[in-house]
């Protein structure tokens, strides 16, 4: 069974389509991602998805249920944490759990155990009985994800899960997220525009700009796209390697430079292991050999044109941060 | 019926509520002021011709009407608080039903709302605005059935207006052609026997003058209509404005 699977979704805000046609098939206990530049359509594909709001055309399955006709079915599967603040800030955190545990008609017994399973697991105990609104940025988006997880859900949506995060806890969080997917086997789409969040965690990734997907697939393969790896290789007789390596299958091309030699190939992983065999085989000694690989960053100027614009992403998330430190206070 | 999810909700509003202590004395300040000042103050100067009429006992129902629609409206509203800053989706993703979500937020409201008027009660009888002598079993009783509708009515109204609505620009507008003239109208503070007859007919609308006038009978003993027509008319008023919230509620964002 897939755990998503849409036709044709499109989302319109007026004569402006946010979305405009996702065709999407996400299997069960795949870690899939949503990779694209600010406004791409990547919240309101999600907000869809978990039926916060309602496609203007287009179908689309989640969990085996339909989501437009079999919504609280469709509720009852998935967890979300969405890309802006969303906890009552005059509860507690243990207070904010409890009540997403009952609302999802948990047992107050379970309730209890779940509580302190996802609290461990976001290491904040020791703040689980202070107000909400007394936490730092990092400790709120940490109990939004305790709380995506409370009732133990088979789809896990996240949206920009680190964003404003330090990179040590956003490190933290990929292991955590990592670990839900492999050990607990919960299937999860993540939302993101940070290129080695994307590479690092997902099986699969669809990148998406103006509302359409352009491109769909491993990170492996969306980069062998550009023309595959480059290793370059460093030896006492770059000559005769560079003659040797000409002939073979997996070789796309050498290109010899002073100090080093460049060999392109479609999948330097693969690639690799084979040239030093070869090398071993005809008494060349190879000083040293360093794969470099296209980043997701090159992928995604090759499909748009253009960079993600990272800069820009990083000042809208201060201002996010912002509104959620700072909060609102009645 | 999810009972559960009714629960947590309700029980999350007591929870702010009692939190926010200074919140409880703000709400409760105006009415006070009101029953004390122009309650006392103007008993002796307000006076009709010919009728013995005591100014502090009149508005002592008004009062009580007044603390209940501004708290239940507002307290309805703050649906748009909780929409702006996000808490609101945490509440629509749940697998719990529109109706409940909406029946959960009108019990919590509604409950804070009786409370702060049940408050304003007591400071009305310390003061002698209500008459420890009007006060029975079933006097008390028929008050609190009087408050408790009023609540859930005007909680209603307040989340209805809310789910229309997606930010508090029009709130200026809500206050002064909802809230305001729902206030004057409702008789709470000035006698509307001896208004024109335009006015009067117009008040005939506005369902607090039914609140308003049940409280009177029931604790002056004097009302404009009998206290059962005072009931029926509160009671439709409130089961169609909680079908209106949640009609409007599980329309809201489609
Ligand atoms: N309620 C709305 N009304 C009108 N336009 C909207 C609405 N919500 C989103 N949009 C527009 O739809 C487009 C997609 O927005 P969306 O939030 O899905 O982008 P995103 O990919 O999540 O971006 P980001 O990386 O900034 O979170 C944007 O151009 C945005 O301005
Ligand atoms: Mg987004």
């Amino acid at each position: 069974m897939n755990a998503i699977e849409t036709k044709g979704l499109v989302k319109k805000f007026g004569d402006f389509a946010a979305v405009a046609g996702i065709n999407l098939e996400i299997k069960e206990g795949e870690l899939f991602g949503l990779l694209g530049p600010n406004g791409a359509g990547k919240t309101t594909t999600i907000s869809m998805l978990s039926t916060i709001l309602k496609p203007s055309s287009g179908s689309a399955s989640v969990w085996g249920k339909d989501l437009l006709h079999d919504k609280d079915s469709v509720r009852k599967s998935i967890g979300i944490v969405f890309q802006d603040p969303s906890l009552d800030d005059e509860l507690t955190g243990r207070e904010n759990l409890d009540f997403h545990g009952r609302m999802y008609a948990m047992e107050p017994g379970l309730i209890h155990e779940r509580i302190a399973e996802v609290l461990k697991l976001v290491e904040l105990e020791s703040k689980a009985d202070a107000l909400v609104k007394t936490y730092s940025g990092g400790m709120k988006r940490r109990l939004e994800i305790a709380r995506g997880l409370m009732h133990k859900p088979k789809i896990l949506f996240l949206d920009e899960p680190t964003i404003g995060l330090d990179p040590q806890t956003r490190r933290n969080l990929w292991e955590y997220i990592r670990n839900f997917n492999k050990k607990d086997g919960i299937t999860i789409i993540l939302t993101t525009h940070y290129m080695e969040e994307a590479d690092f965690l997902c099986d699969r990734i669809a990148i998406i700009d103006h509302g359409k997907i352009i491109a769909l697939d491993t990170p492996e393969k969306l980069k062998e796209v550009l023309g595959g790896d480059i290793i370059t290789v460093e030896s006492t007789d770059s000559n005769a390697l560079k003659k040797l390596l000409e002939g073979q299958v997996f070789v796309k091309e050498t290109k010899l430079f002073d100090e080093h030699l460049n060999v392109s190939v479609d999948n330097g992983g693969k690639a690799l292991p084979k040239l030093i065999e070869l090398a071993q085989k005809n008494k060349i000694t190879v000083d040293s050999a360093v794969l470099k690989r296209p980043s997701l960053e090159d992928v995604f100027i090759h499909y748009t044109g253009r960079t993600i614009r990272e800069e820009e992403a990083s000042d809208k998330d201060k201002a996010r941060m912002q509104v959620k430190v700072g909060g609102f206070r009645r | 019926m999810e009972f559960n999810a009714i629960y947590i909700m309700w029980l999350r509003e007591m929870k702010r509520f009692f939190r926010a202590k200074s919140r409880i004395i703000g709400n409760l300040s105006m009415p006070f002021i009101w029953l004390v000042i122009m309650g006392i103050g103007l008993s002796s100067s307000f006076s009709i011709p010919g009728v013995k009429f005591d100014y502090l006992a009149f508005i002592a129902p008004g009062v009580i009407g007044m603390t209940l629609l501004f708290s239940s409206i507002f307290s309805g509203i703050s649906v748009i608080w909780e929409k702006q800053f996000g808490f609101l989706k945490e509440i629509l993703v749940a697998p719990v039903s529109r109706t409940s979500i909406v029946l959960g937020k009108i019990f919590g409201s509604a409950t804070i709302s009786f409370i702060n008027g049940v408050l304003i009660m007591i400071i009305a009888i310390l003061i002698g605005s209500i008459s420890i002598a009007s006060l029975s079993v079933f006097s008390i009783l028929l008050a609190i059935i009087f408050m408790i509708l009023i609540c859930l009515a005007f909680v209603s109204v307040g989340i209805a207006i809310a789910s229309r609505l997606n930010n508090m620009e029009g709130f200026q507008m809500i206050m002064s052609f909802l809230v305001m003239p729902t206030f004057f109208l409702s008789g709470a503070f000035i006698p509307l026997q001896n208004a024109p007859l335009w006015m009067g007919t117009i008040a005939m609308f506005d369902p607090l003058l039914y609140g308003v006038d049940g409280l009177r009978g029931v604790f002056l003993g004097v009302s404009q209509f009998p206290i059962a027509i005072d009931l029926g008319v509160l009671a439709g008023f409130c089961v169609a404005m909680i079908l209106l919230s949640s009609y409007l509620f599980r329309r809201m964002g489609e």
